[in-house]
């Protein structure tokens, strides 16, 4: 019996192939395309101002909302942090890819890997609690600032509106820490991917031409490696645009776009805003994966 | 600070102690986590500790709530992780299988749920089960995990398939066992690791997620959002230091088996969140 279950379907192997691919699709398709589709509908739907009810017609009526003064603050801001995270991570990772790519033993380099991708899995939520503990104001940081008696200068940062606020446990400087600090595994394993890349018959190469090794590092390995920084800044950036855990952990009242979506459809209960507003991260995104696959980017991933 | 020539590395000290410094910035922070959790202070996070506790293991240990949302993380984990595994290999058999139309785009539509900022994919599944008029439930949050977690188990699977040698199951149909057996014999034994290791790495990412969980659960209480409604008002300082750091070695031991046994065979894991 089971033979012959076997041969008919061994005889007929797109048959075999549609019932691979039908659950898993139906599935994603149903369920995650749908949403999108529902996410896109409910960004053209407005919202009554009297009753607070959703109107079930297409109107751009939302989109001028998120195109208003406040909102395009909301996005230049939340933007803003995003790349100033997305510089200094690319900053903080460079050694350390070099490090591993060309320079690690085989043994060590494996424990290297794993130690930088575990950040990656572990339980984001509880990354972040940490900074609340090392932030706060009569913390660890703070205590050890006292102690380097560059007290003074923490005050002096703090106090400039743009950045700073009560403390560093509520202040952009803190979210931008925080920030760095999650996405920096993102922005590591590509810039490595792509130095391992880099054959070490280059650097002898232009080290045999005369290069000295600064002159080496700028003129062959920053460029090849640069795909890696552009494959890692889409993490970093498109993570940071669309985060509302730290803002609403360690921000004030200035809204970034997460923690505004967030407060529409909740409190608010503004779904049509929400949605329009998420359609900002997404068109974002969109462009950015435009110009990361023209720099090569997808070839590091 | 590259070093003169590759065939003998030797890092410069700049480099060495930069490296340094990125690893302890990566790691440094959670043991702080450990730190804290001796603190007999209720109100603030003071540093240096004012002195050392054991109690709030205990205290922790007695809180209803706590067991219900570990509880109810515990089932929504293990629901999606199961239907991952089975959508996950589905997928990753059908790809490698055969060449047919459409091919990369499945990829792509695995991929796009944690390519996209986790917001969209939470708004958008709010919007989609708001508007069917779906009651929020434990099993909204079970499909919302189950989007992100099918790649997961896709790319690790996907990643032995290719490097199976198609010969062996060929040579299986030759020696005469039929499809059944030659699952049962020949892919499920070779398979069988990359299975667990996606499994377990879709078991820690559902686990522990938040932004999608937020938009798809009702009154429901997970434990990640337990921990995120700590963060934004502080109530339970003392014994969210004791959940944070269960949490982490709760993921961190399935995490780091799954990376061993993903280096050991030397597949790529699943791209990341």
């Amino acid at each position: 019996m089971l033979n012959r279950i076997s041969t008919y379907f061994y005889q007929r192997p797109k048959l075999v192939l549609a019932l691979f691919l039908l659950p898993p699709m139906l599935y994603m398709a149903v369920v995650y395309l749908g949403s999108l589709f529902s996410l896109l509908i409910n960004s053209f739907y407005s919202i009554d101002d009297f009753t607070g009810l959703v109107i079930r017609e297409l109107t751009l009526k939302t989109y001028g909302q998120v195109f208003s003064p406040a909102n395009r603050e909301i996005f230049m801001r939340t933007a803003t942090m995003a790349a100033a995270v997305t510089v200094f991570d690319a900053l903080l990772a460079f050694p350390l890819a070099y490090y591993i790519a060309k320079f690690a033993s085989p043994r060590a380099k494996t424990w290297l890997i794993i130690a930088v991708t575990i950040p990656l899995w572990s339980s984001y939520l509880v990354r972040v609690y940490a900074w609340k503990l090392i932030l706060a104001k009569e913390g660890i940081l703070s205590w050890f600032i006292n102690l380097l008696r560059l007290d003074g200068a923490l005050e002096w940062l703090l106090s400039f509106p743009s950045i700073g606020g009560s403390s560093l446990a509520l202040s952009p400087i803190g979210m931008f820490i925080v920030f760095s600090y999650i996405w920096l595994p993102y922005m590591i394993i590509p810039i490595q991917t792509a130095l391992e890349r880099v054959p070490g018959s280059l650097l002898e190469a232009s080290s045999d031409l005369g290069a000295r090794p600064l002159q080496t590092f700028r003129t062959v390995i920053l460029p090849l490696a640069f795909p890696g920084v552009v494959a890692g800044s889409i993490f970093t950036f498109s993570l940071t645009l669309g985060d509302f855990i730290v803002p609403l952990s360690l921000g004030n009242s200035k809204f970034f776009i997460g923690q505004a979506v967030y407060s529409y459809q909740g409190t608010a209960g503004n779904i049509p805003l929400a949605a329009a507003m998420t359609m900002g991260p997404v068109v974002i995104m969109i462009v950015y994966l435009l110009v990361a696959r023209r720099l090569g980017a997808f070839d590091a991933l | 600070m590259p070093s003169k020539s590759s065939s003998t590395p030797k890092a410069s000290w700049g480099l060495k102690l930069a490296s340094l410094g990125t690893l302890l910035f990566l790691h440094v922070p959670i043991f702080i986590i450990f730190l804290y959790t001796l603190t007999p202070d209720e109100r603030t996070y003071t540093f240096p500790l004012p002195g050392i506790t054991f109690k709030w293991f205990g205290v922790a240990l007695q809180r209803a709530d706590l067991w219900r949302a570990l509880k109810l993380s515990l089932q929504v984990a293990a629901v999606a992780t199961f239907a991952a595994l089975v959508l996950g290999t589905l997928a990753a058999a059908a790809v490698y299988r055969s060449k047919f139309f459409g091919r990369e785009a499945i990829s792509f539509l695995l991929v796009l749920p944690i390519a996209l900022p986790g917001i969209v994919t939470g708004i958008a599944l709010r919007t989609a089960i708001g508007g069917l008029d779906i009651p929020f439930s434990y099993w909204t949050i079970v499909i919302g995990h189950a989007t992100f977690c099918v790649v997961v188990v896709y790319n690790n699977v996907l990643a032995r398939f290719r490097r199976m040698q198609g010969s062996q199951i060929e040579a299986s149909m030759d020696l005469g066992a039929n499809s059944f057996q030659t699952f049962r014999y020949v892919v499920f034994p070779n398979i069988a690791t990359a299975l667990l290791a996606g499994g377990m790495l879709a078991f820690a990412l559902s686990f522990d997620e938040v932004i999608v969980t937020t938009f798809t659960a009702g009154q429901q209480t997970t434990l990640p959002i337990w921990i995120f409604s700590q963060l934004t008002r502080p109530r339970d300082r003392p014994v969210t230091n004791v959940v944070a750091m269960f949490v982490m070695l709760i993921t961190f031991l399935p995490i780091v088996f799954a990376q061993k046994l993903s280096a050991a065979s030397s597949d790529t894991e699943g791209e990341p969140k």
